[in-house]
């Protein structure tokens, strides 16, 4: 459960687990940023392969993450989001803010 | 109407219980052998009011939260979620979506995912005593999918 960082081309991955409501949001955004604020990268890529829930709490972390990406001029992209996130993603109209990679993403693009 | 069953349950407001909160319901909620996809329905709505009760009733302080579940007949449940903090001064504003007291991390987005995942949702709030959410869902009778 949490958070797992990739960065390579100055791309940072963060591979999301478990369940994400307000109380794990809160120490995964705190990994991403500490090390998104260092390495400054072009692109953050939020992959959530392996997110078995995810309440309002996760809409949340990816609006901040958008904010904090505008800081520098990087973007967000949004992966792999499961089926039963769709729902609440939709209702919060996120393809506005960043954009949505549909599909999967090879264990080698990381 | 008389509840077929009835389900209580409360915990203080630590953000490390949501998930306890969300999973007993769930665990009630399942003897209506309800989709996979109506139990994320009800599992995010109550993670959803939870979280407002961490998040906003109890701001800074530590409280009770109590949820009180109870099931009817037509596979129709009913989940209360109270707690005694702040309450809410002006409760449509509070209810419109991406409306938030709490900065940039919050989307705003309680109150619109619990009407839009659940059937109903009524929220009655005083403030200085409380609010309380009780949000229904009927769980659709699935015929025998193996014949």
């Amino acid at each position: 459960m949490g958070v797992r960082l990739i960065l390579k081309d100055n791309c940072l991955t963060a591979v999301l687990s478990g369940e994400i409501d307000h109380h794990a949001a809160s120490r995964i955004r705190c990994e991403i940023d500490e090390t998104a604020s260092k390495v400054k990268p072009e692109k953050l890529v939020i992959d959530f392969s392996n997110v078995q829930f995810m309440d309002s709490s996760g809409i949340g972390l990816i609006m901040g993450r958008c904010k904090l990406m505008d800081i520098w001029g990087g973007r967000v992209e949004v992966a792999n989001m499961p089926p039963k996130i769709e729902k609440i993603v939709s209702l919060a109209g996120i393809g506005k803010l960043c954009s949505i990679r549909e599909g999967k993403i090879n264990e080698a693009d990381k | 109407m008389k509840p077929i069953n009835e389900m209580e349950v409360s915990f203080l407001s630590r953000s490390s219980n949501e998930a306890f909160g969300r999973a007993a319901v769930a665990a009630f909620a399942a003897q209506l052998d309800p989709t996979l996809d109506e139990l994320c329905d009800i599992k995010t709505a109550v993670s959803e009011a939870v979280t407002n009760c961490i998040v906003h009733a109890y701001k800074n302080t530590i409280g009770k939260i109590y949820i009180s579940c109870k099931i009817y007949s037509g596979g129709r449940i009913s989940v209360k979620i109270r707690d005694r903090g702040c309450g809410i001064e002006d409760i449509g504003q509070a209810m419109q979506p991406l409306f938030t007291t709490s900065g940039d991390e919050r989307a705003g987005l309680g109150f619109a995912v619990m009407e839009n995942f659940m059937d109903s949702l009524r929220v009655a709030s005083k403030p200085g005593r409380g609010t309380s959410v009780t949000m229904q869902k009927i769980i659709k009778r699935r015929e025998n999918e193996n014949g």
